[in-house]
């Protein structure tokens, strides 16, 4: 069974529709790269995912969980559960500024997470020595770069442990050279076999990381493929004019 | 003018100005937390909470405060019926008027931190699963009193002045001594002198938030 399933997905503004039907799955290791102009819904339904959008109609399957069925979401216990296998990624990173890195990193597992402090400060070693910042555990956010940010908001993520990863325009608010050291960390999550969504205007990076793209438009699917289909040989009028916009 | 004389003079008023301390103490320790819940009253999703809470604000907000101090000191005992029961000892009297006033000015003060907040702030708490207390109490109260700080430290300077209002209701402060040595004397010295006073007051006043701000400067 795929790990999400999203089924019909509808969500509408008072008469605008910002996504329609909407259908897809996710398998386990999967990095889905969503991409499309800027309001087509990309940002919408990754939102979605996690209940910081609520939709009108159509079901989403997380890990065996309905999160909404139908248009019915479901008990708030199981809310809590479904969406606590999700992390998120945001644009405008969402660092606390009012704690060090490390107390981003640690304030989630201490509050809500049962672990004992000796682990979370362990997991916070390692996870802030993975994204190379460990130097930087305790300068407070406003003392970093917007790559470096944006690296901590990873390892943040990370820290609840999360089945998958749900990235909404990582690097839209960096500078070209610091986009780089942070897709070079999405890269390694991706071979570590972790499971991602990236909503994206990489198109490099949708090309060589991502194992399927998937193409929005207007709050509709267009089509989806492999990295290789999509950019190389699309069927779609839409995705063929969107594709060629980029150079590739 | 011998030193003797000032001695003599500032004397008293220093005696005084142990009032000015003290009503100063009493409005900021109580009117701050009263401000922060009259700023979620205003916010809450109960409408009459709401409705009240901003009419309180408004109503405080939009009337002399030197009114407010003889309505409660004056006024009150006034009314019929319950008039008896409002009558209160002047200093009390003038502590209940600032803790009213001042309450309204740091909900607004309040109110315009929460306003500085980044809605991607509650976003990414939601997410990481804080509950609503959790986000709150770690997240949003502390920047949000960042934000407020510089506010609130000019809100306490004016607090600082705005006692010299106690001379009204006949609460025997700093500016009352001032006024009788004047009055005794018929010199402006003890004026001069009270100025000094209500300015190291406020100086210090002033420093005490800078190394506050320094300090949550979270960098």
């Amino acid at each position: 069974m795929a790990f999400i399933k999203i089924t019909n997905l509808k969500k509408s503004y008072k008469k605008l529709d910002v996504l329609k039907k909407i259908s897809f799955a996710v398998e386990k290791n999967d990095v889905l790269a969503i991409i499309g102009p800027s309001g087509s819904g990309k940002s919408t339904l990754l939102r979605s995912l996690v209940r910081l959008e609520d939709v009108d109609g159509g079901s989403m399957l997380i890990d065996g969980g309905y999160l909404v069925k139908d248009g019915m979401y479901s008990k708030p216990a199981d809310l809590k559960n479904i969406t606590s296998k999700m992390g998120m990624v945001f644009q405008h990173f969402n660092l606390f500024p009012n704690l060090t890195v490390k107390e981003n990193l640690e304030l989630a597992p201490k509050l809500v997470k049962k672990e004992s402090r000796k682990q979370i400060a362990a997991k916070s070693t390692e996870l802030l020595e993975k994204v190379n910042l460990l130097p930087w555990s305790n300068s407070y956010p406003a003392n970093l770069s917007g790559g470096q940010k944006q690296r901590v908001a990873i390892a943040r993520a990370l820290m609840m442990d999360p089945e998958i990863l749900l990235f909404d325009e990582p690097t839209s608010a960096l500078d070209p050279e610091l986009t780089q050291e942070v897709l070079q960390v999405m890269k390694q999550l991706a071979n570590e076999r972790m499971t991602m969504i990236v909503v994206t205007h990489e198109m490099g990076f949708a090309r060589d990381v991502a194992n399927r793209v998937m193409f929005l438009d207007n709050g509709a699917f267009v089509e989806a493929g492999t990295p290789e289909e999509i950019f190389d040989h699309p069927k779609n009028e839409r995705t063929k004019a969107f594709i060629a916009g980029y150079g590739q | 003018m011998s030193l003797d004389y000032i001695i003599s003079v500032v004397k008293p008023m220093l005696q005084g100005a142990q009032m000015t301390v003290l009503l100063f103490f009493i409005a900021i320790i109580v009117s701050i937390p009263l401000g922060f819940l009259l700023t979620l009253a205003a916010k809450s999703s109960f409408k009459p909470l709401a409705w009240l809470a901003q009419t309180y604000i408004y109503v405080v907000r939009g009337t002399p405060l030197l009114l407010q101090l003889l309505i409660i000191c004056f006024g009150l005992p006034m009314l019929p019926v319950v008039g008896p029961y409002l009558v209160f000892d002047r200093f009390v009297a003038a502590c209940i008027g600032f803790i009213i006033n001042y309450a309204a000015y740091f909900a607004e003060i309040f109110r315009g931190g929460l306003l500085g907040i980044d809605k991607g702030q509650y976003e990414a708490a939601q997410v990481l699963g804080l509950n609503k207390w959790q986000t709150m109490t770690r997240i949003i109260l502390p920047q949000m009193f960042r934000i407020a700080l510089p506010a609130v430290a000019n809100e306490s300077v004016t607090l600082i002045k705005d006692t010299a209002l106690l001379y009204a209701v006949a609460v025997p402060e700093l500016l009352h001594y001032a006024q009788a040595a004047v009055n005794r004397d018929f010199t402006i010295m003890p004026f001069f002198l009270a100025a000094l006073i209500y300015l190291i007051m406020t100086v210090i006043m002033s420093l005490i938030f800078q190394q506050l701000e320094k300090r949550l400067r979270f960098e």
